[in-house]
């Protein structure tokens, strides 16, 4: 939906046509469209102004390096700049004198704090710790609930008072608890509030008082827009905050966000939630984040995706099939699924550095309705078939069609691209095996395009 | 029975979204009003008027579209005062959040066939609580209601739509955690006929957009409906969280895919967020915003309207209400 900023700097500098050295006008134009690809990823309008200040003072008379084009040179100042921004190293969690660890979440209402309580407890566990959850949120319904069930699910220890209690006595009792039978890390779940919220703050400040937490963790979702500011910047001034959670991260939100906070309350980040499931949380990538704020692709996430669909050992014994030249259409069909299950098409093309750009201007149309023909005619036919495309006559051609509501043509057609294909699979093979490619293909890819 | 009219005569909803929409004012919203508190208009107003819209979450596209018209009219009716500009801006605000609530479909209540509410958005915006809200909604016309937890994924989320059943008194089923939502629905649907209920309102799961898997569910829930009622659900509700910021446009639009949306609603709106967003998915999408969440409670809900949403978000004075 928004135009990447390498798009818009290429056509930028496209337009200025090429020079060897950014000129004050290059640059000033550059800006411009630097300046709005970060009011498009959601950064802060006071954060913008300076940090595109900062790069165009990088930026002038910056000699233009003889690989990369002016548009590449911007964009390569523009990222090391935001990673330097976005804090180059990543930061672990707080280590205290004495124990337990005593962690408390807290943010917004909806951002993800229940969820990235559980998923802090695991990640704490898989490192031989011994968490133990507290569910300090007595307000929204359920919501102990929802930290208990979680909890059950990945076998951690909650502790809880119900509904009546008071929070501040909720999280002190539970140390006491946690201390008494040795559960170290604690991690506090409290209730999602504004932070205009004086009651509900004061609340915070009463247990950050009763508790002294080693950690105070700010979870904030990845899709905030320009309000990410004020909001981190109450709850630090009220909280001191020690590191910030972005969740949501799994989506298609630049993280604009994370960018200002950073900026601004000089608090770091020190997880990323990724996804659903309770061990998606990672540490914090400042490069990855800095790709993904100028919309440069994300072949990271794009790899993560397909390695969610298959095992090490399935895309091994996959690869071996395909060199050795025995790729039939039933593995075929099995990737066709894999790669329908990781998103639409469209959208997995976005991810890969630069393809976006040169569909756009090529005007391709890829659609996932041409999987859809494809998939009816390979269901079209029986299993032999599949194993054996070579042996399919014109009487099963002509079966084949009716039964996936094509011509004969299309069946045809699918039938010789499919031989082109296993003919240069095969010849990719014996080049390995000769030595002239040093690697085959990439490893746990799917489907190799 | 015609449910616009109806929903028309229910003033009270303006007081709500007052004192939701209070909060907000001391923000960026004052300022817009103190920025054309000055003796002329110069390069400096539009300057910072563009800044005051992107820091709402208008947007860089929307923001310069609203600068620029601005600035055509002011020069092509000889404006100099001002408060004439803000006057000119604040209608130009308006209309483009009329391109889209006039799109609103006429929405009728059919006796003896439930008026089926699907109510769709990512993680964390805050379906289950409009969803509270929804019923009192429906409640003070003397409607019947009925839910169903379609969230069988989130931990508790079935708890958390029982509790709200139960403070509303409305019967919700529900299937247990991990079930498919598919046949929550589909039993809810019978229900719903058999009871001869009003109004069935039916939870989702929350889910990222860019979910593939999940976004095809919403439209597998759809045909499921449509075996009961044919052209079930009559209302699919987009609930956006007013935080969010420029993302915002584009779940929409990808929710829109896989499910024609009908309906916005804008949530927590009592935060010190100004829901910007919104002008963007009118001018992109032209999906009609309908309502406005602003508070935890169940009453904390109002219908939108494009004059209100302007006046008290961005002057921050009284004409509105």
């Amino acid at each position: 939906m928004f135009e990447t900023l390498s798009d818009r700097l290429n056509e930028t500098f496209g337009r200025l046509g090429k020079k060897g050295r950014l000129t004050e006008k290059d640059v000033d134009e550059a800006m411009r469209e630097v300046r709005r690809a970060l009011l498009e990823a959601d950064v802060n309008f006071k954060v913008v102004k300076d940090f595109v200040a900062a790069v165009r003072e990088r930026a002038l008379g910056q000699d233009v390096m003889r690989s990369l084009s002016p548009a590449q040179t911007a964009i390569a100042i523009v990222n090391e700049e935001l990673i330097k921004t976005l804090g180059a190293e990543q930061v672990p969690l707080n280590v205290p004198n004495k124990p337990p660890q005593i962690i408390l979440m807290v943010g917004l209402n909806g951002a993800g704090k229940t969820t990235h309580s559980a998923k802090l407890a695991v990640h704490l566990r898989k490192g031989g710790r011994n968490p133990l959850l507290v569910a300090a949120d007595v307000y929204r319904p359920a919501a102990i609930a929802q930290l208990k069930s979680l909890a059950k699910q990945v076998n951690v220890a909650v502790y809880d008072e119900g509904t009546d209690a008071n929070p501040v006595n909720i999280a002190r009792n539970a140390i006491q608890f946690a201390n008494g039978r040795g559960f170290n890390p604690v991690i506090i779940d409290t209730a999602g509030r504004l932070q205009i919220d004086e009651r509900l703050m004061q609340e915070l400040v009463d247990i950050k008082a009763a508790v002294d937490p080693t950690e105070i963790l700010l979870v904030a979702d990845a899709m905030t827009g320009q309000e990410a500011v004020g909001v981190a910047e109450t709850f630090n001034d009220r909280l001191d905050v020690t590191g910030l959670v972005l969740t949501k991260m799994d989506g298609d939100a630049r993280g604009g966000a994370a960018l200002s906070i950073r900026a601004v309350t000089g608090v770091p980040i020190k997880f990323i939630g990724t996804g659903e499931k309770l061990d998606a949380l990672e540490p914090f990538y400042p490069d990855r984040l800095a790709g993904r704020i100028l919309g440069m692709g994300d072949v990271l996430s794009l790899i993560e995706r397909a390695q969610e669909q298959t095992t090490e050992e399935e895309a091994t014994r996959m690869q071996d099939r395909m060199l050795k030249g025995q790729f039939d259409l039933e593995d075929f069909l099995d990737q066709l699924q894999k790669i329908k299950n990781m998103g639409p098409l469209s959208q997995l093309m976005d991810l890969i550095p630069g393809v976006g750009q040169q569909l756009r201007q090529a005007k391709t149309q890829i659609s996932d309705d041409d999987y859809k023909q494809v998939e009816a005619i390979i269901r079209s036919m029986t299993v032999w078939e599949r194993r054996n495309p070579d042996r399919i006559d014109h009487s099963r051609r002509r079966r084949i069609a009716k039964g996936s509501g094509t011509s004969r043509q299309d069946v045809n057609k699918l039938l010789s691209q499919f031989k082109e294909m296993q003919r240069m699979m095969a010849q990719f093979g014996q080049m390995a095996k000769k030595g002239k490619m040093p690697k085959g293909m990439p490893k746990n890819m799917p489907f190799d395009f | 029975m015609v449910l616009r009219r109806l929903f028309r005569r229910q003033a009270e909803p303006d007081i709500q979204i007052e004192k939701g929409l209070e909060k907000t004012r001391r923000g960026v919203f004052s300022e817009i009003t103190k920025l054309f508190d000055r003796s002329e208009i110069d390069e400096e107003l539009y300057e910072d008027l563009e800044m005051l819209l992107i820091q709402a979450d208008v947007g860089w596209d929307v923001s310069q579209q609203l600068v620029e018209e601005l600035r055509a009219k002011v020069a092509e009716e000889k404006i100099v005062n001002p408060s004439d500009a803000r006057e000119i801006l604040r209608l130009e605000m308006i209309r483009l959040l009329e391109l889209a609530t006039r799109n609103r479909k006429v929405k009728i209540l059919q006796r003896g066939v439930p008026f089926v509410i699907l109510v769709v958005g990512v993680n964390g915006t805050g379906k289950t609580t409009s969803i509270a809200k929804l019923i009192h909604y429906h409640q003070q016309f003397g409607r019947t209601v009925m839910v169903a937890a379609g969230d069988t994924f989130r931990a508790a989320a079935i708890d958390q739509l029982s509790v709200w059943g139960e403070r509303l008194n409305v019967p919700v089923i529900a299937h247990q955690q991990g079930a498919d939502p598919g046949a929550v629905v589909f039993d809810a649907m019978q229900a719903a006929h058999n009871r001869n209920v009003d109004v069935l309102i039916v939870d989702t799961a929350g889910r990222l957009h860019t979910k593939y898997n999940l976004m095809a569910e919403l439209h597998k829930l759809r045909t499921i409906m449509q075996k009961t009622v044919e052209n079930a659900p009559q209302e699919v509700l987009l609930v956006i969280d007013a935080t969010t910021g420029q993302n915002g446009l584009v779940q929409a639009a990808e929710f829109a895919k896989s499910v024609e949306i009908t309906d916005i609603m804008i949530s927590k709106l009592d935060s010190t967020a100004k829901g910007g967003i919104a002008f963007a998915v009118a001018r992109e999408l032209g999906t009609p915003i309908s309502y406005v969440g602003t508070g935890e409670k169940a009453t904390d809900m109002a219908e939108f309207r494009p004059d209100t949403y302007v006046d008290s978000l961005f002057f921050g004075e009284g004409e509105g209400f």
